[in-house]
C-alpha cells in the first residue's frame, strides 16, 4: 500500500473474533482513549470469555458463565462496543476496507483486527462424527464434556497434551475414570521435557488415570450413533462413555489468506501486531508473531500472548507507545499442582533440575550456554518468577548456584 | 454490594460497586479499570493484579497464602501492604475498601 497509514484515535475499528484476544483488544482500545466506533464480531453466542477454566474450574462446576465473561453485558453498551455475536465473517475486501458477514451485512473499517483464533484439530478416522466424540475449545464443548462426566463414567482422552491432562484430572475429581491415549512414548511430548512428562504421568497414574502410550487410534466405535470405545491399532479397544480429542489446533487463517495477507503457520505480524497490510492487525492464537528474545517468528496459544498482542494493536491504532515486551508464559492447574512455564526452550543445550521432583516441588531450567531460555516450575513460584526475569534480562547465570536449592533464587538472579 | 475505590498510579480514581463473592481483581477487570492486567484470570500464577491496600484496610483483607507471598516476593515495587487482588474476596466487610495500583504490573 502506498498511502501512509497513521494512527487515528477516531478511526472505526472492526474486530473479527470475540475470544480472549478480540474482547481484550476492544477493552484496551477504550482504556487507551480510543474514541471511534468499535465493532466486535464473534461466531459464538456468548460474550468474550476466558477459556482456560473450561478444562478446570468449569468442568468441576466451580465457575459459571458470569464469572468466565471478560466483561458483563452492560459494559459493551457503556463502552459503545457494537456486538455481532453469532456473526460469521465470510470475506474480507481490503480494497474497499469491508468485512462481509454470512448474514449479508457488510461492515466498513478504518482498521481491522483479526482475532480468529484456532480450531481443534480433528482426527480423520472412522467414527469421528459419533455423538460423544468431543473437542474442548468452547464453552459449548465444555458443557457437552461436563454432561458426559460423573461418578462411574469412563472418559477416553485422545492426546496427552495439557488440555487432555487437565480434563483427565477434572474427570477424576468428578469420580469418572480416565484413560489417556497418546501416540508418542510420553505425555506432553511436544511441549515439555522428559522430566516433566514423567512427573505428570506418575502423578496422574497415582490418582487413577490410565495411559496407553505409543498408541495409534484407528477408529471410534459406537452403538446407536454414540461412541462406546476407541479402537487402537492392534485391535485393543478402550471402552468409554465419552472421548475427548485434544490433538492440537489449527490457526483460523482462511479469511486472511483469501484476502492475500501473508500467512506462514499463522497470520504473519510485526511487533505492533500489524500484518502485511498496515490497516490490518492479527492477534492471539492465529498470529505468527516475532519473538525478539528468541530471534524468530512463532505462533503462541496462550492468554498472556493474546493480551500482549491486544495491547500492541490497540496502542498502534491510538498512537501511543506499545507495551513493554514480555516473556511468553503459560500455566496449568492439575490436582494440587500449579505448573508455571516461562519462555520457550529454543536452542537450549542443557537442562538443570532444581528442587525435589518426588516432593512435587521443583523446576526444570533450559539453558543455552549460561543463559536461561525457559523454566518449567511445578509448585515453585520463586523459580518461575526469578526464571522469567532471568529470561527477560538475558543475564548469564551460574549453573552451580542454580542447581543448589539451598541458594535462594534471589541470589541466583542477583 | 461493596464500594471499592481503585486509584491508578496517576491518581485517577475509580469508585465501583462490586458484588460480594467476586475478587477485588474481578471488580477491576469487569469494569475495565486500567492497570490491573490479571493475565492468569485469578489463578495466582502471574502477579499482574498487584495492588497496595490502604493502611486502614490491611487487617480486613486477610492473610496472604504461601503461594501469594512467594509470587509477590518477586514482583516489582513490593511494599508491606502489597497484595495480589485476585486473592482478596469481596464481602460486605470490605465496603469502603481503597486500593492503589502500582506504576506497572510487568
Amino acid at each position: 500500500m502506498s498511502e501512509a497509514v497513521v494512527s487515528d484515535p477516531k478511526a472505526k475499528v472492526v474486530i473479527v473474533g470475540a475470544g480472549h484476544a478480540g474482547g481484550s483488544a476492544a477493552a484496551f482500545l477504550r482504556q487507551y482513549g480510543h474514541e471511534g466506533p468499535i465493532v466486535l464480531i464473534g461466531e459464538e453466542p456468548l460474550l468474550p470469555y476466558q477459556r482456560p477454566p473450561l478444562s478446570k474450574a468449569w468442568l468441576k462446576g466451580e465457575a459459571d458463565a458470569d464469572s468466565l465473561a471478560l466483561k458483563p453485558q452492560e459494559w459493551y453498551a457503556e463502552a459503545n462496543v457494537a456486538l455481532r455475536l453469532q456473526g460469521v465473517a465470510t470475506s474480507l475486501n481490503r480494497g474497499d476496507r469491508t468485512v462481509s458477514l454470512a448474514s449479508g451485512e457488510v461492515i466498513t473499517y478504518d482498521f481491522l483486527i483479526l482475532a480468529t483464533g484456532a480450531r481443534a484439530r480433528e482426527l480423520p478416522i472412522p467414527g469421528a462424527d459419533l455423538a460423544g466424540v468431543l473437542a474442548l475449545r468452547t464453552a459449548a464443548d465444555a458443557e457437552s464434556l461436563k454432561a458426559a462426566l460423573g461418578e462411574g463414567k469412563r472418559l477416553a482422552v485422545v492426546g496427552g497434551g495439557y488440555v487432555g491432562l487437565e480434563a483427565a484430572a477434572s474427570a477424576r475429581a468428578l469420580g469418572a475414570e480416565a484413560t489417556i491415549i497418546e501416540r508418542e512414548s510420553r505425555v506432553l511430548a511436544r511441549v515439555a521435557c522428559d522430566t516433566l512428562s514423567t512427573f505428570f504421568q506418575d502423578y496422574h497414574g497415582a490418582r487413577g488415570v490410565k495411559f496407553e502410550l505409543n498408541a495409534n487410534v484407528e477408529a471410534f466405535e459406537g452403538e446407536n450413533g454414540h461412541v462406546t470405545g476407541v479402537r487402537l491399532k492392534g485391535g485393543e479397544v478402550v471402552a468409554c462413555d465419552a472421548a475427548l480429542v485434544g490433538v492440537g489446533a489449527h490457526p483460523n487463517v482462511e479469511l486472511a489468506q483469501d484476502a492475500g495477507l501473508e500467512c506462514t503457520g499463522g497470520i504473519v505480524v510485526d511487533l505492533e501486531a500489524r500484518t502485511s497490510d498496515p490497516r490490518v492487525f492479527a492477534i492471539g492464537d492465529v498470529a505468527h508473531r516475532p519473538l525478539p528474545l528468541y530471534e524468530r517468528q512463532f505462533r503462541l496459544e496462550s492468554v498472556p500472548n493474546a493480551l500482549e498482542q491486544a495491547k500492541q494493536a490497540a496502542a498502534a491504532i491510538v498512537g501511543r507507545a506499545g507495551p513493554a515486551p514480555e516473556v511468553p508464559w503459560f500455566w496449568s492447574d492439575q490436582y494440587d499442582l500449579k505448573l508455571q512455564i516461562a519462555g520457550l526452550p529454543f536452542d537450549a543445550d542443557s537442562t538443570i533440575v532444581r528442587g525435589d521432583v518426588a516432593a512435587a516441588r521443583f523446576a526444570v531450567f533450559h539453558l543455552k550456554g549460561d543463559l536461561v531460555q525457559a523454566v518449567e516450575a511445578v509448585n515453585a513460584p520463586p523459580e518461575f518468577m526469578a526464571g522469567k526475569q532471568l529470561i527477560a534480562k538475558r543475564t548469564p547465570v551460574s549453573k552451580t548456584k542454580l542447581s543448589d536449592p539451598a541458594i535462594s533464587m534471589k541470589e541466583v538472579a542477583a | 454490594m461493596a464500594k471499592i475505590t481503585y486509584i491508578e498510579f496517576d491518581g485517577t480514581e475509580h469508585v465501583l460497586e462490586v458484588k460480594p463473592g467476586l475478587t477485588v481483581m474481578e471488580g477491576a477487570v469487569k469494569n475495565n479499570v486500567p492497570g490491573i492486567d490479571a493475565d492468569c484470570g485469578g489463578a495466582c500464577a502471574c502477579a499482574t493484579c498487584h495492588v497496595y491496600v490502604d493502611d486502614a484496610w490491611t487487617d480486613k483483607t486477610g492473610d496472604k497464602s504461601a503461594m501469594e507471598e512467594s509470587m509477590l516476593d518477586f514482583a516489582e515495587n513490593v511494599e508491606p501492604n502489597s497484595r495480589l487482588s485476585c486473592q482478596i474476596k469481596v464481602s460486605d466487610a470490605l465496603d469502603g475498601l481503597v486500593v492503589r495500583l502500582p506504576e506497572s504490573q510487568h
